[in-house]
């Protein structure tokens, strides 16, 4: 059994709880938003969605740390996969938030705020990280650049999100500070909830992969040790580490 | 029932298409994405049945070439 797989049974009870609670909490126990009425429910899954994919960004970046300093090709691979989950979580954020600035601004996209712009610069900086790997054959340089990458786009997303925070030309709402924000109790804890369940959500499916490809490359050491060399067919070129 | 009647934030006028819209983005993506590794857990999985034929079948030759030196 991969060590990935250890624990994924519980963490996988534990989010689908955890989601499930927080969909109730939206839907019967949060009040609606005196201003924007019903849309205001959009926040509890878009805003979840953008924080987890946004700190698994820097996530990756941690774990490629781990791999420029140790070069164990393990660390490669978690930033490898939290950068991937990230990608999926930032295109869930994209793709929501987009429908809730059709709903409360009558557009679905809004060029003049910086809080969109720079989640979706974010978005296409780390697009180029599956091609970066792709474009270079051989595995170690692959790790290794796609580490550097990895670090100082990771560096990149605090440094994005603070000059956002601190620019005053926005349209977009700002209702979590770090004084505790503008929601009511009841918001906060559906809120709370709802990021804990997206995060959980993170968390498994991060492992799930994780043990799905840990998997696979035991197989194939497995086909090769018992089979020999001839009986495993050479990986192609994979933006994947292997 | 009662629940669904009282509960404060089903209205179902115009918004109700956006909200459900962005829920239904969110299950889809995960749907998609647990489809996409069932599909290749099915093949990790086809991988080791094969694996597990060839070393049964390697083994079964080597019993045959036992037999045959016990015989000779």
């Amino acid at each position: 059994m991969s060590s990935y797989s250890r624990g994924l049974r519980g963490l996988t009870i534990a989010t689908v709880a955890t989601i499930a609670a927080a969909l109730a909490l939206v839907f019967f126990y949060a009040p609606l938003d005196a201003d924007q009425g019903f849309i205001q429910k959009i926040f509890y899954v878009h805003v979840p969605l953008a924080i987890v994919s946004l700190c698994g960004f820097v996530l990756g970046g941690l774990f490629a740390v781990g791999h420029l300093r140790t070069g164990d090709r393990r660390w490669d691979m978690r930033s490898y996969v939290a950068i991937h989950m990230s990608l999926i979580f930032t295109v869930g954020g994209l793709i929501t938030g987009s429908i809730w600035a059709k709903a409360s601004w009558g557009h679905w996209w809004e060029w003049s705020d910086p809080t969109l712009v720079s989640y979706l610069i974010v978005f296409l900086l780390y697009a180029t990280y599956q091609p970066l790997r792709f474009s270079i054959e051989d595995p170690e340089r692959q790790a290794r650049y796609a580490s550097v990458f990895a670090v100082v786009a990771g560096a990149f997303v605090p440094m994005n999100f603070i000059a956002v925070r601190l620019s005053q030309g926005f349209v977009h709402p700002r209702v979590l500070t770090l004084t505790g924000g503008r929601l009511p109790g009841s918001m906060q804890l559906t809120f709370g909830i709802s990021l804990l369940g997206i995060a959980l959500l993170f968390a498994t499916l991060w492992k799930y992969e994780l043990a799905a490809k840990s998997t696979r490359m035991q197989l194939r050491r497995l086909r090769r040790a018992v089979l020999g060399e001839d009986a495993v067919r050479p990986l192609g070129r994979s933006a994947a580490p292997s | 029932m009662t629940v669904f009647a009282v509960a404060p934030a089903l209205p179902l006028h115009t918004a109700g298409k956006y909200v459900a819209a962005a829920y239904i983005v969110f299950v889809v993506l995960i749907l998609v994405y647990v489809a996409i590794m069932a599909v290749r857990l099915r093949r990790t999985e086809r991988g080791l049945a094969q694996l597990r034929d060839e070393v049964a079948a390697r083994e079964a030759d080597r019993a045959d070439e036992r037999d045959l030196e016990e015989v000779a």
